[in-house]
């Protein structure tokens, strides 16, 4: 094969590929904008005949889309931020602070990652009941405000701070929260946009456990909203549809706008020391 | 420093202990009790019924039927999904490839989708009448197939789903042992006039086998727990062909409030799926010393 002929091929191939990967979502913004009934035809019609907004209109005036949504940011959004701080400072310490048993905590956390999140959940029920957090925002928040994948991340991230800089301060009697409040944190800024996307995707995206929790529809989140509304609404494809793409494009123009901090933590995050 | 350095991991370990290990703990000590709706109106009502729980989720037959789903998922699904992102990431890593970020991207744009929006997606792409794939297959002469309604199909169609959902992910950390491959290693077998096929086998294979095995793990233990695809796509319909171990306990759980038995069913996973990985690993092993 001519080295022309090949690059053909390669690329081609690729081309085909993204084709694949991104058709569903293309087929899924250009159904959301088609008159009710309209995508149920044969053969299947793939841009709307005349475009509408009414699917949109719909979700947003008679099925509570928008309470939804911010359920969801409000949710996300929290998560993000405490996990931030409970992570940041713990995963610290672990990469920089000396304490009693420290690697065998630390091996003990990793060890707890095998344990699948499905085992705790019964016990976490009753627990979060008793707490009077179920069918509250609390009962999916509090749950996650620390993860250990988190505090990995952190401490892989953190161990490329040199020991000098830390003893530095010190000598001038900082404290260690203030070493960690003004020389730490700007230098973790990395890792703190990476782990703030994972965490916001990872918590928009969460289905089983919001599920659970939140039976009530006034408190769900949009992915366990849109999942009962499709149970009601079998045939309604195009209104269906409108609510996948609220849905998903609030993670994937984020994904978009931070996708290098987000795969640079993918990679980290599956580094094995 | 070891008070201060306490003050920093304490709030993070007391959230993980409070809301992971004692309900996990605590799950454990469940699976031997009768919990149920009256236990939860009244803890009075709560018994100790010894290994009650694990002998009737053995006994059940819907339990094997979802056990057998699901190894069906991820005895397929895991090696298919691998299968293409090796295939993905090594498109990319070709030096001939153009464009490469955007095609990256592109490729990835699946794995940051909410698995609940997207199913809903290919429900319909899987339609009977007016789904895309069936049309798409009438053109290459295929009989419409029923996806979605037929038991023998409804498993296929969410593996392809979560193939498409799912390999981006492993993509990315394959190209990235792809990229940390010695260059020197090509040229070398190069001039010994090895063909593109034997430096596949012999060089880009063993260089990769510990990412390899490393999304292995990863992609098992992830499959192990199916969930929100036949939630949103089948609600484990045909004929219980789509219900999986998690679902299964799911339905126990919060559907009928057996939460003693479900805690049961949830150990039955967690333990299968150890038990796999510790297989993989400990074959692994055998395979390095071979």
């Amino acid at each position: 094969m001519s080295p022309r002929a090949a690059a053909i091929l390669v690329n081609a191939a690729l081309a085909v590929v993204a084709a694949l990967a991104l058709a569903p979502l293309a087929w899924m913004l250009s159904v959301s904008f088609m008159q009710p009934g309209e995508a149920s035809a044969y053969p299947p019609p793939l841009l709307p005949a005349h475009a509408t907004l009414a699917n949109y209109r719909e979700l947003f005036a008679h099925a509570g889309m928008g309470r939804y949504l911010w359920n969801s940011l409000l949710i996300a959004g929290a998560i993000t931020l405490l996990s931030l701080a409970f992570n940041l400072s713990a995963g610290y310490a672990f990469a920089k602070l000396r304490f009693r048993g420290r690697e065998r905590l630390f091996r003990i956390l990793l060890g707890a990652l095998l344990i699948p999140a499905q085992v705790a959940m019964i016990p976490l029920f009753l627990m979060m009941k008793w707490l009077h957090l179920v069918n509250s925002y609390g009962g999916v928040i509090v749950p996650a405000l620390a993860s250990v994948f988190g505090i990995f991340l952190v401490r892989q991230y953190a161990r490329s701070i040199p020991d000098e800089l830390l003893e530095a301060a010190r000598l001038d009697g900082a404290g260690e929260w203030r070493i960690f409040l003004r020389i730490v944190l700007p230098l973790l800024r990395p890792i703190v946009v990476t782990l703030a996307i994972f965490s916001f995707l990872a918590s928009w995206n969460d289905f089983m456990w919001p599920l659970i929790v939140l039976s009530d529809q006034q408190w769900q989140t949009a992915p366990v909203a849109i999942a009962s509304l499709s149970r009601e609404h079998v045939q309604d494809n195009e209104l269906m549809m409108a609510g996948a793409v609220v849905t998903v494009v609030p993670v994937l123009a984020l994904f978009l706008v931070l996708q290098r901090h987000y795969l640079h933590g993918l990679l980290l995050g599956s580094v094995k020391e | 420093m070891s008070r201060a350095a306490w003050s920093f991991v304490a709030p993070a370990l007391a959230v993980i202990g409070a809301f992971f290990v004692l309900p996990t703990a605590a799950a454990l000590l469940l699976s031997f009790t009768d919990f149920d709706l009256y236990a939860l109106a009244d803890p009075a009502n709560l018994r100790f019924v010894g290994l009650r729980n694990y002998l009737d989720v053995l006994a059940a037959p819907l339990f094997w039927k979802a056990l057998v789903n699901t190894l069906y998922f991820v005895g397929v699904g895991v090696p298919l999904s691998i299968g293409a992102s090796l295939g993905a990431a090594l498109l990319l890593h070709s030096p001939l490839a153009r464009a490469q970020g955007a095609f990256r991207t592109a490729l990835f744009a699946p794995v940051v989708t909410t698995v609940a929006a997207v199913a809903l997606i290919f429900r319909y792409l899987f339609h009977t009448r007016y789904g895309l794939i069936n049309y798409a297959l009438a053109h290459l002469g295929f009989a419409p197939i029923d996806w979605l309604g037929d038991p023998h199909w409804s498993m296929p169609a969410i593996i392809l789903f979560a193939v498409w959902k799912n390999f981006g992910y492993n993509m990315v950390i394959l190209l990235a042992g792809l990229q940390g491959i010695a260059p020197d290693l090509y040229e070398a077998a190069r001039i010994d006039g090895a063909s593109r096929w034997q430096q596949f086998r012999h060089i880009t294979l063993p260089s990769l086998r510990p990412v390899l095995l490393l999304v292995a793990i990863i992609t098992i233990a992830g499959y192990f727990q199916l969930f929100a695809e036949p939630y949103v796509m089948t609600r484990g319909e045909p004929l219980q062909s789509t219900v999986s171990v998690l679902y299964y306990m799911y339905e126990e759980g919060f559907k009928w409030w057996s939460l003693g038995r479900a805690s049961a069913i949830a150990f039955l996973l967690f333990v299968l799926t150890f038990a796999v990985t510790r297989a993989l690993l400990w074959l692994n092993g055998r395979g390095e010393r071979a």
